[in-house]
């Protein structure tokens, strides 16, 4: 039990939280940015894998990092557009689409893989590359601070450049005015000439982008290759915490380090006699309680799930 | 009018089921050397034999359940997805029934079902709770209880029920009295069809004959109005998510019971989400629904053998699967030609009344 404890408090605790946390976080900052258009997107999980395969094979067979990049992130926003384009203008149920696109990203990603490498699990015959470690000078000399915050994958401190750039995106910027004015009432936004749909377009592509690095960090930082399925639901943990943080990116950060920790301490606690299954199931049971949470203490959220179910029309 | 709806809402399902299939031909066509016998295999493979048919059947004893579960759930207008926790969890409660608890053969199953059914509408009705309650959206909530039923299941299994002689990871083996007999030797079709056909009819009655699922269809196509008109709207979500979660449960439970001899998942089986695909293309009545899970065992016994025989892989199915859901659910899509053929059909009644 004091092993665990000091185990807890340790530096290598909270690096741990830092470097788990990492793509909670790019799916949490996606799926706020879209959310603040005021569309339901719960394709986040298909736009990582996608993202995560490209990135490997775009790194794998020109052997460049930027290369990697760039064919990961058109992977993911692939799926934001054709999102977009089912939902926006074919007018598809969101929930239903986000769902078939998922799906797609599971098959999808597992068929290129046996189709480019003829393995079904892994593509680790596949010499693609990772983004580099940062050592931060100075900062990395210090005792506890260098160990907590130093010695990241280099995602990892993009992804808390993210949430400040999501923060000056939403909050001020005139895109970002205009994304949460077609968000909390379409028609108004209309009427003073902001076109809605472009609008929620790129909204779910900026939010592809961001969703992209977090697929690419879980191949290409987190483990070094590509295996099927590796998003396992961190998407829809995205979308948790972006609700969890009521809309605002720096409690989104919160809620996302959060539900990072609940992880972290998974594995310490796997030492200890409690079940794996119960540990793994703590991140998840969280996400339920903090829904309700946000559900109850929230009177104006309240208001606007209501508001947000009538016009998204949440029955079917 | 309203026939002409219906008959685009069709058409569209026809539309979107070619475009997928001319979608998968075409990718075999690219991605393996011999395309002609592939798609042979896949469209025609599971005609070929006796034991291929008897597994079109075995596939779609399952997504039977589902379907009809999600139906009745998605029938009130909650996007509900704990269909598939439903599965599993009803899976893991009649393993443990059938594992723990000795009892004599004919009582052993139903109790086992009893109790993947009694599972199933818990998990089920949680997320409506939630919604009702605390204003979570069901699809958020019922994507994490997912996870949170396949933790808790696993660690039943792995746990309580664990055979550490079997050499993998899975339960004791089921006793004799506690499994539902085979109807035909040489394919493992189970009892549990006739079930599957039972719920499927009390699921048609239900809903769209009887005055609980009126009110239910009601709260789905427009919440306001039913409430307006006196419908207890949260009895009959709560209702609608109780039963759609306990036949789900159901089904976790016949499946184990009829095909497996032990409990074998260490994942989501997907069950739950190949019921929410039945339930869109059969519209969320039952009748259709043995048609369309007739149409997604057939391509998935088809994609089995093909991937058997060729270098084609079976995730091909699931490609196939998402394109048809997205083009069924897109209500815009034909739109135009809808709105020429009514324009067209209006001018013709007008000259036929002028004449």
């Amino acid at each position: 039990m004091e092993n665990i404890i000091a185990n807890i408090l340790s530096p290598q605790f909270i690096y741990t939280i830092l470097r788990v946390s990492t793509p909670l976080v790019f799916a949490a900052m996606a799926a706020l940015v879209v959310r603040k258009s005021g569309i339901m997107c719960i394709a986040f999980e298909a736009m990582m894998l996608f993202a995560a395969l490209g990135g490997v094979i775009g790194s794998a067979y020109t052997q460049n990092l930027y290369i990697g990049i760039i064919v990961g992130v058109l992977s993911g926003v692939m799926i934001a557009v054709i999102f977009a384009y089912f939902v926006l203008v074919l007018k598809s149920h969101p929930v239903l689409t986000g769902l078939a696109l998922n799906i797609l990203g599971s098959g999808g990603t597992v068929f290129v893989m046996f189709v480019l490498t003829g393995n079904k699990g892994t593509t680790s015959s596949l010499r693609s590359l990772r983004f580099p470690v940062v050592n931060i000078p100075f900062i990395e000399d210090i005792p506890l601070i260098g160990q907590i915050f130093s010695g990241h994958n280099a995602l990892t401190y993009i992804s808390l450049l993210t949430v400040l750039a999501v923060y000056i995106l939403i909050y001020k910027t005139t895109l970002g005015l205009r994304i949460r004015s077609v968000g909390e009432n379409p028609h108004a936004a209309e009427s003073v000439g902001i076109k809605v749909v472009r609008t929620k377009v790129i909204a779910l592509i900026i939010g592809g982008v961001i969703a992209s690095f977090g697929g690419m960090y879980m191949s290409m930082g987190y483990l070094p290759f590509f295996t099927r399925d590796m998003v396992s639901g961190r998407g829809f943990i995205g979308i948790a915490a972006q609700n969890l943080g009521g809309g605002v990116p720096i409690y989104t950060l919160v809620a996302a380090l959060f539900f990072g920790s609940a992880d972290a301490i998974s594995n310490v606690f796997q030492t200890l006699r409690i079940p794996a299954e119960f540990m793994q199931m703590l991140p998840y049971v969280v996400t339920i309680i903090g829904l309700m949470f946000v559900g109850t203490t929230n009177k104006d959220s309240k208001e606007k799930v209501k508001k947000l179910k009538e016009i998204k029309g949440e029955s079917i | 009018m309203n026939n002409l709806e219906k008959q685009f809402k069709l058409i569209r399902i026809f539309v979107a089921i070619s475009s997928a299939l001319v979608l998968a031909l075409l990718i075999i066509l690219f991605t393996t050397s011999d395309p002609f016998q592939t798609m042979f295999d896949f469209l025609i493979g599971p005609l070929t034999t006796a034991r291929r048919m008897g597994n079109v059947i075995e596939l779609m004893i399952p997504l039977l359940f589902t379907g009809v579960g999600v139906s009745i759930m998605f029938s009130a207008g909650q996007v509900n997805l704990s269909s598939e926790g439903a599965f599993f969890l009803g899976g893991v409660a009649a393993a443990y029934v059938a594992v723990s608890i000795l009892l004599p053969m004919g009582i052993h199953p139903i109790a086992a079902i009893a109790a993947g059914g009694l599972v199933g509408a818990i998990v089920g009705v949680i997320p409506a709770l939630l919604f009702l309650k605390f204003n979570a959206l069901p699809v958020v909530s019922s994507l994490m209880l997912n996870y949170i039923c396949l933790f808790l299941g696993l660690y039943v299994i792995n746990y309580l029920i664990i055979d550490p002689q079997a050499g993998f990871l899975a339960s004791l083996e089921y006793p004799q009295s506690s499994l539902l007999p085979k109807l035909f030797p040489v394919t493992r079709i189970h009892f549990g069809l006739f079930i599957a056909i039972f719920v499927l009819v009390i699921g048609y009655l239900f809903l769209m004959k009887s005055k609980w699922g009126y009110s239910i269809r009601i709260i789905g196509k427009n919440p306001n109005f039913a409430k307006y008109s006196g419908v207890k709207v949260a009895y009959y979500i709560l209702l609608s998510q109780l039963l759609g979660g306990a036949i789900a449960g159901m089904g976790g439970a016949i499946e184990q019971l009829g095909i497996y001899n032990r409990f074998q998942y260490q994942r989501l089986s997907g069950h739950g989400f190949d019921g929410i695909l039945v339930a869109i293309l059969a519209g969320y009545n039952p009748k259709l629904i043995p048609l369309a899970t007739f149409f997604l065992a057939y391509i998935r016994t088809g994609a089995d053998i093909m991937s058997r025989t060729s270098d084609v892989p079976i995730e091909l199915i699931l490609i196939i699967q998402a394109v048809i859901i997205v083009f069924v659910a897109a209500e815009r899509f034909l739109e135009g030609w809808k709105h020429k053929t009514i324009v067209k059909r209006s001018k013709e009644a007008l000259v036929a009344e002028e004449v």
